[in-house]
């Protein structure tokens, strides 16, 4: 059997709110995929249930890997399993370095079965790697000792996400919005780079609003997601479509989703409301 | 210094395994009676030989020690003074090299990963155990360029003018009821002169342990760095646990002489029963610089507030310190700097971590006395708690009688956030490495400040600290 991630009807609450309302979705390793839709239509809340967020609550539907059972999975679990997460907003955890941050990462990721304390790949072997994929990745050596992402420019962070992605390898990634915040050169960079580091080995879904970051990554599916649910899919050319001309037309094409999506912009507005009243 | 340490895990249920806990049994060539008075006192000071200086010293601070109530402020000092031994000699004579020491001392040594640290800074290693140093070499170029470095009771016989001069000078036995109760029966200790211009290039160390169940360890320190010299002093202490109360009560006193440099590291992990309660304080002189970097893990109650009194013109103090308190212990640890002259300066940096119920917190005191003109002083309090049983608490005292100063003062309150737990196990760390690292993290910027065996020790120490912290 292929490795694949497969999503069967997905519904998944934040704070008691349905944000996704059945997605479903084949991604295989090899293949790369492209998320589309506006703002709010839950894309990033498929990645977050995806890597096993507690606050991203799955009230039914199933995701599997391999046809392993993810939902049964901790995060950590996912990670060691072969999933990736690139975040839109990564967190800092000031005082730790970037390096010392990956060994860790790298080496529960290579040995699913370590536990706390157990050894972490061997120094010398982790260094010449790191500093071999920065190189590739055209990234100052100085980057490995700063704080993972303190201080870290909106660029600097989305670099530092695809230098995990680069060393973690993982089986399938979801990118989410890993261009956004980034000027029109830098997103090329970050495009270039995802293929780069090897994209087409492993299954990629590239979550963005505009095609840029497709350029060097091709997608094979482009999925659109309109009101907790993926409406369409096609190939790159409905990428390229809705980068040019927008989501009327899907909007028009699928009432029962953009009132969906109308409802819950509207909750969303209300709540605000309510907060600054 | 992570290898080599091991020990028997005892209740595996509590969550609270102290790695560090085993014990040798007792070989002691003396050992006081229980309690205080003015016999044991004169028996300790005999035992020594001392000179007769010494011994009034004694006896004058144990009436101070008997008149002095015990503070109000702080935490919960519940030990019983007549219940503990003050003086236990492990053995009669004083190991030069590795193999004078006796072999069970050596055993516990090596379960401390000491070894290592022996081999590495073959010089300057001072070892202490129990109230006696047992073994001290030092290395030849220090003994030629004229620096001291010996155990307090050594000092007293062989430099007594030097000791007598600045003892009890800087803390003097009338200060606090524990400083008079160190003055009046301690033992042990290190004692270190640094000649004029003298520059130490490595750290000077200094083992410590307690291992007799209710014993009291009451070292006293004196470092005197000459006009224009250096030295970096470190102290590091592991302690086993045990169920009945303990009491540990230093002094530590430093005098910094005109643009002479001063650093002491200490590293202290006790067992969970040990009262802690230690007097430290430096005096800097001109252009002076003092640094305190202050390590505390373990303990029932520790109460330490490293001082820098800064007396002459462009003296500066540094104050580092990190508390880490888990179930049933208190750090109430702090810093005081006192601004005495022109154009002094001083920074605190404190960060305490709390969890499973522990209880931190920073006591501090900003003095700036009057024309102690162009002062600057700052302060910064960060404090982490792990979880919603523990505390933390913040009493900053400034005193300012001067106009023309700088003073600053930032505390912050944190918890380590879900966002971060989720990003890192997001990457394949389980979720009580993933604390262990934020911790880590958090009081990396104090660490750096440690030399690297000592920077390895701490991250290895909040790692058994953090143990089944979570989940």
């Amino acid at each position: 059997m292929s490795e694949t991630l497969s999503i069967n009807d997905l519904h998944v609450s934040v704070e008691g709110k349905e944000i996704l309302r059945g997605v479903n979705l084949e991604l295989r390793r090899g293949e790369t995929h492209a998320l589309m839709g506006p703002n709010g239509s839950g894309k990033s809340t498929l990645g977050f249930a995806i890597m096993g967020h507690p606050n991203y609550e799955v009230t039914s539907g199933r995701i599997t890997l391999d046809g392993e059972d993810l939902l049964a999975m901790e995060p950590h679990e996912r990670a060691r399993a072969g999933l990736f997460m690139a975040f839109q907003r990564p967190m800092s955890i000031p005082g730790v370095k970037m390096a010392d941050f990956l060994r860790h990462a790298v080496s529960n990721v290579r040995n699913p079965e370590r536990k706390e304390g157990e050894d972490l790949l061997p120094m010398r072997e982790f260094r010449k790697e790191l500093r071999s994929k920065m190189e590739q990745l055209r990234m100052d050596p100085e980057f490995a000792r700063r704080y993972v992402n303190d201080g870290f420019s909106g660029g600097e962070m989305k670099r530092a996400e695809i230098l995990q992605l680069a060393m973690l390898r993982p089986k399938f990634a979801v990118l989410d919005e890993t261009d956004s915040g980034l000027d029109v050169d830098a997103v090329r960079l970050a495009s270039q780079s995802i293929a780069e580091i090897g994209g087409r080995e492993m299954g990629i879904l590239i979550i963005t609003h505009h095609d840029k970051l497709l350029e060097h990554n091709p997608p094979d599916v482009t999925h659109v997601m309109l009101g907790g649910r993926i409406v369409e899919s096609g190939g790159a050319e409905l990428a390229a479509e809705l980068h040019k001309s927008g989501y009327d037309r899907i909007r028009a094409a699928h009432p029962e989703a953009a009132a969906a999506e109308e409802r819950l912009a509207q909750e969303e507005r209300e709540a605000a409301e309510q907060f600054v009243s | 210094m992570a290898t080599g340490v091991q020990g028997k895990p005892f209740d595996v249920n509590s969550g609270e395994i102290n790695k560090y806990d085993f014990r040798n049994d007792e070989k002691y060539v003396f050992k006081s009676r229980k309690g205080l008075d003015a016999e044991i006192v004169n028996q300790i000071s005999e035992m020594k030989s001392e000179p007769d200086w010494m011994r009034d010293f004694r006896l004058r601070s144990l009436e101070m020690f008997e008149a002095k109530p015990t503070p109000r402020w702080g935490g919960d000092i519940g030990l019983d003074f007549q219940d503990i031994y003050y003086y236990i000699k492990p053995s009669d004579r004083q190991g030069r090299s590795w193999d004078d020491v006796p072999e069970e001392i050596k055993t516990t040594f090596d379960k401390l990963g000491i070894p290592e640290a022996e081999k590495k800074f073959l010089a300057g290693v001072k070892a202490q155990y129990e109230s006696e140093v047992v073994y001290g070499s030092l290395r030849e170029e220090l003994s030629k360029q004229g620096v001291i470095f010996t155990d307090t009771d050594t000092a007293i016989r062989e430099y007594p003018d030097l000791v007598r001069e600045h003892i009890g000078t800087i803390i003097p036995p009338s200060d606090n009821k524990f400083a008079a109760l160190n003055s009046a029966v301690w033992s042990g200790g290190s004692f270190i002169y640094v000649p004029p211009g003298v520059k130490v290039d490595f750290p000077l160390q200094a083992y410590f342990r307690i291992n007799a169940e209710n014993m009291g360890q009451f070292e006293r320190t004196l470092i005197v760095v000459d006009e224009g010299a250096q030295v970096h002093y470190v102290e590091g202490c592991t302690a086993p646990m045990y169920s009945t109360e303990s009491l540990h009560s230093a002094v530590v006193e430093i005098i910094v002489k005109k643009h002479a440099r001063c650093r002491y590291t200490t590293i202290q992990n006790w067992a969970n029963n040990i009262y802690n309660l230690v007097t430290k304080r430096a005096v800097a002189h001109e252009g002076a610089v003092m640094e305190w970097i202050d390590g505390n893990l373990g303990s029932r109650l520790t109460m330490k507030y490293p001082a820098v009194y800064m007396v002459e013109p462009g003296a500066r103090g540094e104050i580092l310190s990190i508390a880490f308190a888990s179930a049933g212990q208190h750090q109430d640890a702090g810093a005081k700097v006192v601004h005495a002259a022109p154009n002094t300066s001083s920074r605190i940096v404190s960060k305490s971590i709390s969890k499973n119920g522990g209880r931190s917190s920073y006591r501090g005191l900003v003095k700036v006395e009057r024309d102690a003109v162009k002062s600057k002083s700052s302060v910064v309090c960060d404090a982490l708690i792990l979880d919603d049983r523990s505390r933390s608490d913040t009493y900053p005292y400034i005193e300012v009688d001067e106009q023309d100063v700088t003073i600053g003062h930032e505390a912050s309150v944190s918890r380590i956030g879900e966002e971060q737990l989720f990003y890192l196990t997001s990457r394949g760390l389980t979720e009580a490495e993933a604390s262990t690292m934020i911790v880590n993290g958090f009081i990396e910027p104090l660490v750096k400040e440690l030399p690297m065996e000592y920077a390895v020790e701490m991250n290895r120490l909040i790692e058994l600290q953090m143990e089944g912290s979570v989940g």
